[in-house]
């Protein structure tokens, strides 16, 4: 044996971790293997470095919210997906789960995101185009046709209809004669990021707020095992902010959630134990790692320091990833898969529990199935053959790493300190601080693309754009306008009319909107009507420049 | 052929449909501003009529619109349709989107001279605006 190997670096262990962190952890719950090694039999101890820092499944959480991460399990693998009509998305859901993904991720055409059923007038031209449609309660069962809603989880792309969508879920639990207790999955719920950046909000901000918060107190009482928000900075990032602004505007959001929580009387601690995050995983690797690991610091920070929440597991930052949309290019669109594995490869190594990587035509289109396969694979050659799952937060002691990670930490809260010297997010937000703030950086980011100096690779002036691989057949949006009109004549006008009239009575009332959106979606009440409906008495928020 | 105008060219800039995306719109906004050119801004969500009626109030020599949720064809056609309707086809129409190649066949044919995909640089629409636009000024360098 060459002596300058040495005997095992026993004196360099987190012994301490070991022996009362994940020795008990792993008790609880088997990990993957018995034992994890390299190609040349090397043994792979689950951490490396020394005690001197909190380790993995150790508040702030900074090297991983679990002690043994994915040696126990791999994260979720959820592509979002969602186009055309109910049943079409429904074969592409079946499609995916087929090939080994483990979770699903519906998403909703902008009329359902914003309100409009697929007949109306603000509807035409964007049916099923950006995502599914979904009026009724049974396109909705069309959806999820032969999807076990208890051991599969669903998660939903909606925010200003979160309420109407979630009402739809746990009706359809009901009409499966599903305990709805069972249901698993995500909403999003998270109505401040689309009027800082995404642009679906319906109505003013305060009751936006409070129909968000009405989702999350009925789910902590009625779904155990749903995540009621998911606060998401991903919109943020591809509206053009830096990665420290990310961090910051989302954890600010957060911030406000709380806080509107805690101003309805809801228990923080549950409440901190049912939020997810959504963050975006971009182009600048080591940045992208250490962001997670700040964001997870500073988020249970605040939540010990802001808001005393007491119970450790509440302050942890729990987050699905999805690679960077705007990274893509649409010329030589097969590099995109190289960018998309990288940026993957960046989420995983800094923690996810659930991960959304593109397909490499999404920068021309939706994405077509060969595509799609190919970004599924792609997490899964990550999961199965890299080996970077072997050991947790294997980056973690680096000093590069650790060094980025405190100095994003530190600008990150450093903005937020500034946001709350504005009078909070919500101010913020209104006086249009953070769009500018966005909208600064993503000049810069152009300026930047324009005079070369971060071009992208394979991209020239006028060079050749491929023909969109994925089109959407315009006479689904007339088939569902003539399937509507049916779907109205057929139901029991009478009872429809009495459950919506309920609705309008629980939103004049103050009320949580959830028990009589659940009664309204099962008299076939559209979700057009419930906005509309809901607009009525909270007023509709007008988009300006 | 127009009369060729003078002064700061005057443009509108919309965003057609339901679509939440303006991070390329408000680039396009900037730039064009920081040109030297007068921009009003509809923001999101902005019907055709509502796009037509503020560019002929505002006496705009182009609209610019943008989609990225595939509903390019129907709102910026419908565009075209109630513009010409007003009698105003004089005004220079451009657009932005994820727009697949025949459907850009389409719309230059309805109109739209000028498509940029996402990635263009900002310094090809203005140049693009001037050359149109301000043909004798943009030869000697002029804003």
């Amino acid at each position: 044996m060459d002596p300058s190997i040495g005997p095992p670096r026993a004196g360099r262990r987190p012994e301490r971790w070991l022996r009362s962190v994940h020795a008990p952890a792993r008790e609880r719950h088997a990990e993957r293997q018995d034992r994890f090694e390299t190609t040349s039999g090397i043994p792979l101890e689950p951490l490396y470095g020394e005690d001197a820092a909190p380790g993995p499944g150790e508040f702030p959480f900074t090297r991983g919210i679990h002690p043994s991460m994915y040696r126990s399990r791999i994260w979720t693998m959820r592509q979002y997906a969602g186009y055309s009509s109910p049943a079409e998305t429904n074969l592409r859901f079946r499609f995916l789960l087929a090939k080994g993904q483990t979770g699903l991720s519906v998403a909703f055409d902008l009329p359902t995101q914003i309100g409009y059923d697929s007949d109306a007038p603000e509807a035409r031209g964007e049916v099923g185009r950006v995502g599914v449609p979904i009026s009724t309660l049974d396109d909705l069962d069309h959806l999820l046709e032969g999807i076990p809603l208890d051991r599969v989880s669903i998660s939903m792309t909606i925010n200003a209809t979160a309420a109407v969508l979630l009402a739809m879920l746990v009706a359809l639990a009901r009409r499966r004669g599903i305990d709805p207790r069972e249901l698993r999955g995500t909403v999003q719920n998270d109505i401040l990021k689309e009027f800082i950046a995404r642009g679906t909000q319906r109505f003013p901000v305060a009751p936006s707020l409070g129909l968000s918060v009405d989702a999350i107190e009925y789910a902590l009482r009625e779904l155990p095992s749903f995540y009621p928000i998911s606060i998401s900075g991903y919109h943020i990032r591809e509206a053009g902010s830096t990665a420290v602004e990310e961090v910051a505007f989302t954890l600010a959001d957060g911030i406000a959630v709380l806080e509107a929580c805690r101003a309805r009387g809801l228990p923080l601690e549950k409440v901190g134990r049912r939020a997810s995050f959504f963050f975006n995983a971009h182009n600048h690797f080591f940045e992208e790692v250490a962001k997670f690991r700040a964001a997870r610091r500073l988020w249970a920070t605040i939540c010990r320091e802001r808001f005393a929440i007491a119970d450790l597991e509440a302050c942890q930052l729990r987050f699905h990833a999805q690679t960077g949309g705007s990274t893509l290019t649409a010329q030589e669109p097969a590099n995109n898969v190289v960018r998309v594995t990288i940026q993957a490869l960046a989420a995983v190594l800094g923690g996810a529990q659930s991960l959304h990587t593109n397909s490499a035509d999404e920068a021309l289109s939706l994405p077509s199935e060969a595509a799609a396969q190919v970004a599924l694979r792609t997490q899964q050659v990550i999961a199965r053959e890299s080996g970077v799952t072997d050991v947790v937060d294997p980056l973690g002691g680096s000093p590069f790493v650790e060094e980025l990670t405190d100095e994003i930490e530190a600008r990150a809260r450093a903005l937020i300190a500034e946001i709350d010297g504005r009078g909070g997010t919500v101010a913020a937000i209104e006086s249009g601080f953070i769009r500018r703030r966005i909208e600064t950086s993503a000049y810069r980011t152009q300026v930047a693309i324009d005079s070369g100096e971060a071009a992208p690779v394979g991209v020239t002036a006028g060079g050749e754009i491929p023909e969109s691989p994925f089109r959407i057949d315009p006479a689904v949006e007339t088939g569902r306008r003539a399937a509507l009109a049916e779907f109205r004549r057929a139901r029991d006008a009478k009872a429809s009319a009495a459950a919506l009239a309920e609705v309008t009575r629980a939103a004049r009332a103050g009320e949580n909107a959830l028990p009589s959106l659940i009664g309204a979606v099962e008299a076939d009440v559209t979700l057009g009507e419930l906005a509309a409906a809901l607009a009525a008495v909270h007023g509709e928020h007008r988009p300006d420049a | 052929m127009p009369e060729q105008k003078s002064g700061p060219i005057r443009v509108l800039l919309a965003k057609p449909g339901l679509d939440g995306h303006d991070r390329g719109i408000r680039l396009v906004l900037r730039a064009l501003r920081d040109a030297g050119m007068e921009v009003i801004y509809t923001g999101l969500r902005a019907t055709p009529e509502a796009i037509v009626k503020a560019a002929l109030a505002e006496d705009v020599e182009a609209i610019g619109l943008s989609s990225l949720s595939g509903a390019h064809r129907e709102h910026f056609r419908r565009v075209g349709e109630l513009l010409a309707a007003a009698g105003a086809s004089d005004i220079l129409l451009f657009g932005g989107g994820i727009i697949p190649k025949s459907d850009a066949d389409e719309l230059r044919e309805a109109g739209y001279a000028l498509l940029y995909p996402p990635g263009t640089p900002l310094d090809a629409i203005v140049g693009d605006l001037r050359s149109r636009l301000r043909p004798a000024a943009a030869e000697e360098g002029k804003p």
